[in-house]
């Protein structure tokens, strides 16, 4: 990761994006012990169908590691000081995540220049799972 | 329809110890950046310890099962519910060694829909071990009734 100076942000570039490999059920069960959402919704298939669903389906907080992710491959974390989501679709078994971002503002936050990111995923479908937005500052040295 | 007597809520504190182990197995599942997952890449880094990535914060609040009883009493099944909204503010940085206390409030509950579509609204204080303030989040499940 280079060191970015905040000159040279420009309003409207889009961020290096991510891609995923396809949500699978190892994930998922991965996922659920590490994060500590043991929902069976997510790793049981019995109790999915039960509650009406076709299969397992993704913990939008999974979307959100990955969305995390998509910040600090750009910058360093300490740099991260929001970071809000909204969980608009669900994130199934087979699809294959692809998370961005663009610069939307360029602002001051307390005196530090700070950027707002626009962020999301989409699945290969091109729906939007997730959308949300980012406060990203860059202290002065 | 969920009792609006939950309004104002607060569940019990719990303490959430951040711990290498777990911080592994959370990058194992999420992460490939080397510093979430090795001591030496997080010091060349600058982090003390392993430091703890940008969600995982959300872990100190599963973790106690505390959110998923109150949920049980009440009446909401884990059948119907969707994460909604999530959000984060960071106030100070969190590495392995640390213990975070978390104190989860239900902030709101509202319905959309006719009912059809009921809406918690939590928020939780994170402090560390030195009695700082290291983030809040505030998240909204979706209840399906």
């Amino acid at each position: 990761m280079t060191n970015l100076s905040f000159e040279d942000i420009a309003v409207g570039t889009a961020i290096p994006a991510l891609t995923l490999p396809a949500v699978d059920r190892t994930t998922l069960a991965l996922f659920a012990g590490a994060s500590g959402d043991h929902n069976p919704i997510h790793i049981d298939i019995d109790f999915a169908r039960k509650a009406g669903m076709p299969d397992v389906f993704a913990h939008g907080m999974l979307g959100m590691a990955w969305l995390g992710r998509l910040l600090t491959n750009w910058v360093p974390q300490a740099q991260l000081k929001k970071f809000d989501v909204r969980f608009l679709g669900i994130t199934q078994v087979g699809h294959v995540i692809r998370c961005s971002g663009t610069v939307a503002e360029k602002l001051e936050v307390n005196g530090t220049p700070a950027v707002r990111l626009q962020i999301q995923t989409t699945n290969q479908y091109g729906e939007t799972r997730i959308a949300g937005d980012a406060l990203v500052v860059f202290p002065k040295h | 329809m969920i009792d609006r007597k939950w309004i104002g809520h607060s569940l019990p504190t719990s303490v959430f110890a951040i711990e290498r182990s777990r911080l592994r197995f959370f990058a194992k599942a999420s992460e490939t950046n080397p510093v979430y997952l090795d001591e030496a890449a997080a010091h060349d880094a600058g982090h003390p310890d392993l430091p703890a990535p940008p969600t995982f914060l959300f872990s100190a609040e599963m973790d106690s099962d505390l959110k998923m009883k109150w949920l049980l009493e009440a009446g909401v099944s884990l059948q119907r519910i969707l994460h909604g909204e999530q959000s984060f503010t960071y106030h100070r940085p969190v590495h392995a060694g640390d213990a975070v206390s978390v104190t989860p409030r239900v902030s709101d509950i509202y319905d959309k829909k006719n009912g059809a579509l009921e809406f918690i609204v939590m928020d939780t204080d994170v402090v560390n071990q030195r009695g700082e303030r290291v983030a809040e989040s505030r998240g909204v499940l979706v209840v399906r009734n």
